[in-house]
């Protein structure tokens, strides 16, 4: 450090990104257009996040990046090392020690506290877009909340594969207002939406910034005979035996020898440091 | 007896050009009203502002709501004009596709509406769509089927129950036939004057064809050149013609 100014970006794209997560913590769920900038990373790893990171950190910070839960990641390394060298921020790889949190499809297992920000990835902001190609016509449907087309969706689903097949991004209710893209993590995920820490989404190809503020009503979409369930994989972890927690399946050999271990690598971590341990936990360590 | 629509003086202009011009009439509950008239005379531009689709230079377009009676529909505010397009009107298109998603299967098709007006009970929005399938003679092993599948008059018969579905009270029909082979036409006629009197529908129907009118319209409005030439009893009109024109249309009917 440091012949990058705080954190890559100037300082007035960083009040300009402010101001755009203000309005959008001031409008829960609403998808608020901002100027996108050019970052030196491809559409698609994360641009609009770590431009709301940019915008959020402070040099005080300690900043996470995890990447469908792991910390050890290409887009969480790559992402974490930015930081480290255009911010100079301390970081952690652990959950509870971090100030900021960018996440790409995942909400961390441990609970987070009202000190905390999280802020994700999204690649498309509008959850309507597959049903209604024409911009125009969405932004109406937000601004009149005419939502039923996002249950047609539901009932394609149910009437295709016998239940609600959407098993990530699927759709919410933001303050019983907006109808919101989560970004693609786990419907696992959807019940832990409702939480204390501030939640920012950044989709930075297609230019939009919206957020969730702490304790907003979030609620997951869903017909009175075909409710909501937060599915994950039947099994315990392999490495740690967490029951609680969401799984990746990982094949093994050709033999059809797999493991299931918990997405979420810090808390895997730290339960076997706590003496947890799975099925396959004793040859992992060995 | 309060009419279910007055359209008053309406007007609709295109730049200098004019779309459509001095139209007024009443339309009652349980009327179905034809427009006819060459291409251009105005006739979807018209149908058009009554559905709240086009907004008219001038004029009211009063509708007699269920919760509020007769409101101008022109000038009330669109969220509760988009509900209404939604609940008491349905809107034929002259091609399916303007009208159905392609993407989604039949049952979802028949079902949107419902959802719209907040339906959440899957298995409720599933019976009703397939019960609306046999309705429009559509066999409701196909309800999973996309209306790409379909045949152009399964097609326009799948619009139909789409639309029908909510019980709306207006049906504004856009050359609904066009486009379909004769022996396909004559069904799909009969399956709306079928509905039509069957749940006391009042519609407006604007096409160019004369038959179409004679099997289902009450009453008749011919156009020509964004003006309204003659209206009066379809039979009235079709076999006694006033104005030169109408005389010109109905001797222009080829006969078989």
């Amino acid at each position: 450090m440091s012949d990058y100014n705080f954190a890559y970006l100037d300082e007035q794209t960083k009040r300009m990104i402010r101001r755009a997560i203000l309005k959008g913590l001031a409008v829960p769920g609403y998808q608020v257009p901002f100027a996108s900038r050019e970052m030196p990373m491809p559409y698609g790893w994360g641009t609009g996040g770590v431009q709301v990171s940019a915008a959020t950190l402070t040099p005080e910070d300690t900043f996470k990046v995890i990447d469908q839960g792991a910390d050890d990641t290409t887009n969480a390394v790559s992402i974490r090392k930015f930081f480290e060298r255009t911010a100079g921020v301390a970081t952690t790889e652990e959950t509870e020690k971090a100030s900021v949190i960018q996440t790409r499809h995942r909400i961390p297992e441990a609970e987070l506290t009202e000190d905390q920000i999280l802020v994700y990835q999204v690649p498309i902001p509008e959850p309507l877009r597959f049903l209604e190609p024409r911009e125009t016509e969405t932004r109406k449907m937000h601004a009149l909340q005419e939502y039923g087309l996002m249950h047609v969706k539901l009932y394609e689903d149910i009437s295709q594969h016998g239940a609600i097949a959407t098993s990530y991004a699927y759709p919410v209710k933001v303050s019983d207002r907006y109808v919101m893209d989560p970004s693609p993590i786990p419907k696992f995920d959807n019940p832990k939406m409702e939480m204390a820490a501030i939640q920012l989404f950044g989709a930075g190809r297609e230019q939009r910034i919206y957020a969730v503020p702490p304790y907003t009503s979030v609620v997951s979409l869903d017909f009175e005979d075909y409710p909501f369930e937060a599915s994950k994989a039947d099994h315990p972890c392999d490495l740690c035996a967490a029951e609680d927690s969401y799984l990746d399946e990982v094949i093994l050999d050709d033999a059809g020898n797999r493991m299931f271990v918990c997405s979420d690598t810090d808390y895997c971590r730290s339960r076997r440091e706590a003496g947890h341990v799975g099925r396959l936990g004793e040859e992992a360590a060995a | 007896m309060t009419p279910l629509l007055q359209v008053k003086d309406v007007a609709k202009m295109y730049g200098a050009r004019i779309g459509c011009t001095d139209v007024s009439f009443d339309l009652y509950p349980g009327e179905v009203m034809g427009i006819v008239g060459e291409s251009g005379s105005g006739k979807s531009t018209l149908l058009n502002c009554l559905a709240g689709h086009l907004a008219p230079d001038r004029g009211e377009v009063v509708f007699d709501t269920r919760a509020e009676g007769p409101v101008d529909t022109v000038t009330m505010s669109e969220p509760a004009r988009r509900m209404l397009g939604r609940t008491d009107w349905a809107f034929v298109h002259q091609h399916a596709r303007d009208g159905l998603r392609m993407s989604v299967s039949a049952g979802g098709n028949i079902g949107e509406r419902l959802m719209a007006v907040g339906d959440r009970h899957y298995g409720d929005i599933r019976a009703r769509a397939a019960d609306w399938l046999g309705r429009v003679e559509i066999s409701d092993a196909r309800i999973d089927d996309r209306p790409s599948a379909f045949s152009g008059g399964m097609q326009q018969r799948l619009q139909i129950a789409r639309n029908l579905v909510t019980g709306p009270r207006l049906v504004f029909m856009d050359e609904p036939t066009g486009g379909l082979d004769v022996s396909v036409q004559a069904r799909l006629l009969d399956l709306v004057r079928g509905l039509v009197r069957e749940m006391g529908l009042s519609a407006i129907i604007v096409t160019h064809d004369l038959a179409v009118v004679r099997l289902l319209a009450d009453r008749l409005m011919v156009m020509k050149d964004g003006h309204v030439v003659e209206t009066g009893l379809t039979d009235q009109v079709l076999d006694d013609p006033q104005h030169g024109y109408t005389q010109l249309l109905v001797s222009s009917v080829l006969q078989v």
